[in-house]
């Protein structure tokens, strides 16, 4: 019988197959003592609060890979629509791809229907998505936004579940977070005061974990207006080398007084090189 | 009921950071409902943990299916919240389609059919609750692997061990709306306080012919009972 070429139906769904390749993989590479490529992940401090007229979000700024920053100056508040912006923790790459995916559905939907787009819709297509690849999309989202509804504010996590709560952390800082949201935390704050209760939980979070840093990012949103504040408070500036020792600069010049080193003595020896064939072809770049 | 699986990916130094991303949010809770004559009540704690964080402590495991008909989840929280949509819509259009409420034994028998078809991949215990014309008052609980049967009072979560006795001794047939509100009251306060994984607040929900009508009891207004 001669080989039939298969034409494979594509079953929908997910396929795990990778991930139990990946599996096997990690499992034989630890056997000989290495460890597998860590993705990065943004080791993070994200929270949101709702207050009278809206919602705060704000996240820190570090990514890290492993145990080394991979980027000082990350920006965690992803844009979903107009008036819904997503903070995100967990794998860097999950969550801007998330993000972005849901954010271009969510355009068209919202083109679709005519309507400013309604956060609760961001939230059950991010739940469902992150659902259907059972925790593999390591995304861990704060959601929030105004619409003709009202402010709202969902935690969802990588398995795809979600809370809709007055005050929600994520991230590895997220206890740090949380015990200043659960000090502070009044219903129906001032926009002051919300911005200096999530400034200050993020802070915590910079300060007691070692998995965020940086700076602070906010983004308050209102009915009709978005303040994308980045960034907002810099709570870790880096420090300047102090320019003159002694009359001599300390660092990065390297030239030196003519006279600085004795010449012992000095040979010249010609270099004969024959110059072979030249042809300059102009490239077309038009 | 108390199994959390883990995320395995990637067990390195730096996962110890990633506290609540490599585990999973579980609903591990205390759950109950009793028929009474003409409705039933249902009552639920308030705590979703990941690992030993809770996430978040007045969560509302009493979830609406439909407008009589009401689910209490435990298990995981994404499997249940995905279960529970799903069946929404399907009941919904079920019901739209007869022109009628539907009975909740088919809300029951939509839960069932779900965890059955995936109980692998699934982890989702379900009581289903609520009140139809043809039959009143009915529970149904749907545990983790899909079996579904019809109960006059039923208990699940992880809770729920601490509970059994207390419950198979006070339970007594035909009782009254505050009755079984209090009875509901107190066994899940007994199980909130020797579970770690139940606590916050209790929810209460009364289905009837006339509706639902929903409460909150606060951790300071719980029964009290004498304990050392």
């Amino acid at each position: 019988m001669a080989t039939v070429s298969v034409c494979q139906y594509h079953r929908g769904g997910f396929s795990f197959e990778n991930c139990k390749r990946n599996a096997l993989l990690e499992a034989d590479i630890n056997k000989l003592g290495f460890s597998s490529p860590a993705a990065r992940k943004t080791g993070t401090t994200i929270c949101g609060v709702v207050y009278k007229d809206g919602v705060v979000l704000g996240a820190d700024t570090r990514a890290t890979e492993g145990m080394v920053v991979a980027d000082k100056n990350c920006s965690k508040i992803h844009y979903i629509s107009p008036n819904v912006y997503c903070c995100g923790a967990g794998t860097a790459a999950d969550t801007e791809m998330t993000t972005q995916i849901i954010s271009s559905n969510l355009e068209l939907h919202s083109l679709s229907t005519g309507r400013l787009p309604r956060v609760a819709t961001a939230n059950r297509m991010l739940k469902q998505m992150l659902f259907r690849y059972q925790g593999y999309i390591g995304a861990a989202l704060v959601l929030g936004g105004v619409d003709c509804t009202g402010p709202h504010l969902y935690s969802i996590y990588p398995h795809g579940s979600t809370d809709k709560l007055p005050y929600v952390t994520m991230g590895s800082g997220s206890l740090a977070a949380m015990a200043v949201f659960e000090d502070r935390y009044r219903p129906n704050m001032e926009e002051e005061e919300a911005k200096r209760l999530v400034r200050d939980a993020i802070a915590a979070g910079i300060f007691n974990d070692l998995g965020s840093g940086s700076n602070i990012d906010l983004c308050v949103i209102t009915k009709g207006k978005v303040d994308y504040l980045r960034p907002h408070d810099v709570a870790n500036k880096k420090g300047v080398r102090e320019d003159k020792i002694y009359g001599r600069p300390v660092t990065g010049n390297y030239r030196y007084k003519h006279g600085t080193t004795g010449v012992l003595a000095k040979t010249v020896t010609p270099l004969n090189l024959e110059v072979v064939e030249e042809n300059v072809q102009t490239m077309d770049t038009s | 009921l108390a199994k959390c699986t883990f995320f395995i990916s990637h067990l390195t130094f730096s996962d110890i950071l990633y506290c609540d991303e490599n585990v999973c949010v579980c609903v591990q809770t205390t759950i109950m409902a009793v028929e009474f004559d003409g409705g039933v009540v249902m009552g639920a704690d308030s705590r979703t943990t990941t690992g030993a964080y809770i996430a978040n402590r007045v969560t509302d495991k009493l979830t609406p299916i439909h407008e009589r008909i009401f689910c209490c989840r435990s298990g995981s929280a994404a499997d249940t919240q995905a279960i529970a949509d799903a069946v929404t819509y399907q009941l919904g259009f079920h019901s739209i389609e007869l022109d009628e409420a539907p009975l909740v034994q088919t809300a029951a028998s939509l839960f069932r059919d779900m965890c059955y078809r995936y109980r692998e991949e699934l982890m989702a215990g379900i009581i289903v609750a609520g009140w139809d014309r043809r039959r009143g008052g009915q529970v149904y609980t749907v545990p983790v692997g899909g079996m579904m049967t019809r109960q006059p009072v039923s208990v699940g979560g992880s809770g729920s061990s601490y509970i059994y006795g207390f419950v198979d001794s006070n339970y007594k047939p035909a009782m009254s709306k505050e009755e079984c509100l209090k009875f509901t009251a107190e066994a899940l306060t007994l199980a909130m306080e020797r579970d770690g994984s139940s606590g916050g607040v209790v929810r209460l929900a009364v289905i009837s012919e006339q509706g639902v009508e929903r409460q909150v009891i606060l951790g300071n207004q719980l029964p009290k009972f004498s304990t050392v």
